[in-house]
Formats: structure tokens, C-alpha cells, sequence
């Protein structure tokens, strides 16, 4: 067998295959990943955009922690028919400060992005509650436990410090006032204020 | 995007494309020292491996694979800053207002850019937008009785409105019935306009400090007997004592904000049609924790032509019969 079988010599070193395989797929990650860290189009937010509140920024883990994410994507994307429906399609710096991201991939629900303002207060306590109260056809399951879940604002001070080290503009008093800000209010009413903010800061 | 990231995408990039040229290269020469097809020697368990090339159709379609991309790369925005000789983006990137985002819609037709979705949108206006400005030189009261208007007011109904109003329009707990002739902002084009461009908030405040529960229990006594329903007496009158207090936005007689030309959305208390529930239960809740009624502005999501139609379905919605002057 010729010495200059190359590929032999792969095949029988696995700890040269895995340098050799990282070396390969690591092109990807530096071209298509590497940059968008530090372009202004994808690190600085929308004009005028605040961080979310105390109560939003529970809302928003509410949201996690409920799955909502599983059913409602958070991204409209450049087409007519989303957009007439949705409005503006999403950009990059709307979504700058979100960590993680919630931009979803499954649509059984509408697309959330923006559903800030779209209903009213009273409109989504409703819904929560009871979809189908509102919507007769609706699949959405309830969430009835959201209205007597109280929020004791524990952590909220700390997701806020672990935020701004990610580069969120929160003050000494947004951190201080965080667990005053929410504590007695309900998941429901931190959830609402999360979707109540949803897509509004693109003006 | 800076000279440097441009930089980094085309030099990591074009190396890759002509690495994996010569690896394809490479892989296609026998180096093993044995003939095409023939056994190599190995052999487990009756298994021969035989040096097989790589298969010819699998080939080609590597080599087409690369020769794409060079096409792909030149003629799509991929490399860096490099536009492509075609022209093409989806969407205008980068956009950090709304004002930025017309802006750049402007622009980009300027420099001769190919923007699928501005394109898209242009091609629909060239269908729809006619079909709208037609409608939107004619009166409110003319469409609300024109039968195409009303059909696609019906759709932008269902689409946007009927999820809190219902499709039939007669509202559920807080929100309004549109079909009455009850209105809270007022029942004229120019006002359903009004609060479907614009929204409405609503705000009854809560009583519970200032009236204590004997006091919301009169309050609501009186405010049940205006629409002539039988009630305590004596609660009535105590609470009638005290009605000052919300005739402010209601009117001294009860009758609303409306009927006194008021922007309030107070409603009239005296016609026995509720918002918020007409039961003794529904009207003490109302008066302890207060309401807030909110009707979402709709001028950003669906413009001003739109809305006009819109404002033409809902008057006919409460004045289904045109009026004999019209006919």
C-alpha cells in the first residue's frame, strides 16, 4: 500500500478526524455566526428602546415558562401576506436586548411580535383565562393558574444584574426598585405586561 | 457592514470554495497502489473492500455544486459588502425606525435595488391601492350601503375587530355591541372614524376608598333604579345623595357623557344596556375595582383608506335600513 494513502492516516487517528472535522465546520460559525456579533445592524437596538420593565421582564420568563414560545413565533417575516397581517416585519435591532431570543419556529398561534397594544388589558385577561370566550374556535389551551400565581420578585433584581452585564442599559434603580415592582402582582398581569410590549419599540 | 467584516467573510469564504476544489481533486486520484474495482486486500468476515472510485454521478454533481456557488456568490449579496450583479435583497436591513424603514424603501428605488418585498408590496398596491382610493373619495354614508364596500368591510371586520366584538358584531362582556344604537364615543362617521384610527381608553376609577361597602351597596341601589329597576328604596336614595361624585363624567341625570357632548365615553346609565353586566354582583364590582376600557388604535395597522371602509361597515352594522331620503 502506497505511504501516501493520506486519508488512511485520518481514518485511523480519531484524535486527528475531530481537529480535522472542527477545522472544517469551524468556516461556517467564523462566516456566518462571528460577525453578526459585532455589526451595528445586529448589537444596537431600535431607536428609542427601553429594556423591559421589572414586571414585563417576568412576564416574559412566564412566557418561557409556559411554552408559549412552542406555538407562537415572535417574527414576521418580509412577505405581504405577513405583514398586512402583522405589520412591519421584524428587524434585527428589535430584538437586540433579548436573551434568549424568542423568535419561535411553530405557528399554531398567530405570530406575537407585534401583539404589544394590538388588544387591550382587559381583552387579554380574557383570553388567558379562557380563550375560547373570546375566540370560539380557538386551540389555545387555558391558564387559569396565572391569575392566582403572586409574584414574590425574589430573582427579579438578579435576572436584571445578569442582563445588564449583557449590555442591557438598566440603572442602580431599576435593579434596586426590581422586586418592589412586582411583588403582589399576579403572572397574570406580568404576562400581559410583557405581550403589551411586544413589537412596540419599532416607531 | 465595515471594510474588515467584508473582508473576513470574502477571505474565509473564496478559500474554502477553492479548498474544496482541490480536495475533490485529490479524492478523485487512486492513490491506494491498487486498480479501480479491484480488492484492496481487506477482507473481514468474507468481506472484501474493494477500491471503488467515487461514484461519477456524485462527481458531477459536486462540480455543479461549486460552479453554483460561484454563480450564487456573485449574483446575491453574500459575499460582504458585495451587492451581487443582480441587484437582490429581501428586505431592507438595518432599520432602527419606521421613519428609516420608508426612507429606505425611497432609497432603494433610487439606487435601482431589487427589494422583493418593497416590490411585492408595489405590485399589490398596483392591484389594490385603486380599488381603496376609489372607495375613499366617496362618503361614509354613500358606502355604507354599497354592497362591494360592505363586503370588504366585512372581511377587515372579521379580521380585526370581530375577535373582541364577535363576528356578529354584538359584543361580549366589555366590550361594546355595535349592532344598538347605544354609542359611547358617539354613533356618527366622523366619531366610529375617530376611535378606529385613533383607539379609546377608557377609565372608570374604583369607589371601594371613598364609598367604603355600605356606600357601593347604595351607589349601586341607585344606579340600578335609573334604568327603572326595582331596588331598595332607602339604599337608592342614600345613594343618590352621594351621585354627585360620578356625575362629573355621567352627567347629573345619569345619562352618560354623551348626551352632555362630553369625550368621556361615560356610559348612560339610564337605558339598562350594560357593558360590564347589568346584575346587582356585576354593577358593585364595577363601582369597587373600577374599569378601563380600551379600544387599540388601528390607524398604524391598516391606514386611513382601510378604515374608512371599515367606518362604513360598522355604521351600517347600527343603521342596517338606508334612510328613506337616500333611496
Amino acid at each position: 500500500m502506497s505511504n501516501k494513502n493520506h486519508h488512511d492516516k485520518i481514518e485511523r487517528s480519531v484524535g486527528l478526524l475531530a481537529i480535522l472535522t472542527i477545522v472544517a465546520i469551524s468556516f461556517g460559525t467564523l462566516v456566518l455566526i462571528t460577525p453578526l456579533f459585532f455589526l451595528d445592524e445586529t448589537t444596537q437596538p431600535v431607536d428609542g428602546m427601553t429594556p423591559y420593565t421589572a414586571l414585563q421582564l417576568e412576564g416574559r420568563d412566564i412566557y418561557i415558562r409556559e411554552g408559549c414560545v412552542g406555538c407562537h413565533s415572535q417574527m414576521i417575516r418580509p412577505f405581504r401576506a405577513e405583514v398586512e397581517r402583522y405589520g412591519h416585519y421584524s428587524v434585527a435591532g428589535e430584538s437586540v436586548w433579548d436573551h434568549p431570543f424568542l423568535w419561535g419556529s411553530k405557528r399554531t398561534g398567530p405570530d406575537l411580535a407585534r401583539v404589544g397594544e394590538r388588544y387591550s388589558d382587559d381583552w387579554h385577561h380574557a383570553h388567558l383565562m379562557d380563550p375560547r370566550s373570546v375566540v370560539p374556535q380557538s386551540n389555545m389551551p387555558a391558564f387559569p393558574w396565572l391569575e392566582t400565581n403572586v409574584l414574590d420578585g425574589k430573582y427579579t433584581a438578579k435576572k436584571m444584574q445578569v442582563l445588564r452585564s449583557f449590555g442591557l442599559p438598566y440603572s442602580d434603580e431599576d435593579i434596586d426598585g426590581a422586586a418592589a415592582a412586582v411583588q403582589g402582582k399576579t403572572e397574570m398581569q406580568a404576562l400581559i405586561a410583557y405581550l403589551q410590549s411586544l413589537g412596540t419599540h419599532l416607531k | 457592514m465595515s471594510s474588515f467584516w467584508s473582508a473576513w467573510i470574502i477571505v474565509l469564504t473564496l478559500p474554502v470554495l477553492i479548498g474544496c476544489a482541490i480536495l475533490l481533486t485529490w479524492n478523485l486520484k487512486n492513490y491506494v497502489g491498487v486498480p479501480e474495482d479491484e480488492t484492496t486486500g481487506h477482507e473481514v468476515d468474507g468481506i472484501e473492500e474493494i477500491n471503488n472510485p467515487l461514484p461519477r454521478w456524485w462527481t458531477y454533481m459536486f462540480i455543479l455544486t461549486l460552479v453554483w456557488s460561484v454563480f450564487y456568490l456573485a449574483a446575491y449579496p453574500g459575499l460582504g459588502n458585495w451587492k451581487g450583479f443582480l441587484n437582490w435583497t429581501s428586505s431592507n436591513q438595518g432599520i432602527k425606525s419606521l421613519e428609516q424603514s420608508q426612507l429606505a424603501v425611497v432609497k432603494a428605488v433610487e439606487e435601482g435595488r431589487n427589494v422583493e418585498f418593497d416590490r411585492e408590496m408595489v405590485r399589490a398596491d398596483e392591484v389594490y391601492g385603486p380599488v381603496f382610493q376609489q372607495f375613499a373619495k366617496r362618503d361614509v354614508l354613500d358606502l355604507a350601503y354599497d354592497d362591494e364596500a360592505i363586503k370588504i368591510g366585512q372581511r377587515l371586520f372579521l379580521q380585526n375587530c370581530a375577535l373582541c366584538h364577535g363576528s356578529n358584531a354584538r359584543g361580549q362582556h366589555g366590550f361594546p355591541n355595535l349592532t344598538d344604537s347605544d354609542w359611547l364615543y358617539g354613533g356618527t362617521p366622523d366619531k366610529i372614524k375617530e376611535t378606529l384610527l385613533h383607539g379609546r381608553k377608557a377609565v372608570m376609577p374604583g369607589w371601594f376608598d371613598a364609598l367604603g361597602e355600605q356606600g357601593i351597596k347604595e351607589m349601586t341601589a341607585y344606579v340600578l333604579s335609573l334604568s327603572g329597576r326595582s331596588v331598595n328604596e332607602r339604599d337608592a336614595e342614600a345613594g343618590k345623595a352621594k351621585f354627585g361624585m360620578c356625575a362629573a363624567c355621567h352627567g347629573a341625570d345619569g345619562k352618560g357623557s354623551l348626551a352632555h357632548n362630553l369625550p368621556f365615553g361615560a356610559p348612560n346609565l339610564t337605558d339598562n344596556i350594560w357593558l360590564y353586566g347589568g346584575s346587582a354582583r356585576a354593577v358593585e364590582e364595577t363601582l369597587t375595582k373600577g374599569r378601563n376600557g380600551v379600544m387599540p388604535a388601528f390607524k398604524q395597522t391598516l391606514g386611513e383608506d382601510k378604515v374608512h371602509i371599515l367606518t362604513a361597515y360598522v355604521y351600517r352594522l347600527a343603521n342596517p335600513e338606508k334612510p328613506a331620503d337616500q333611496q
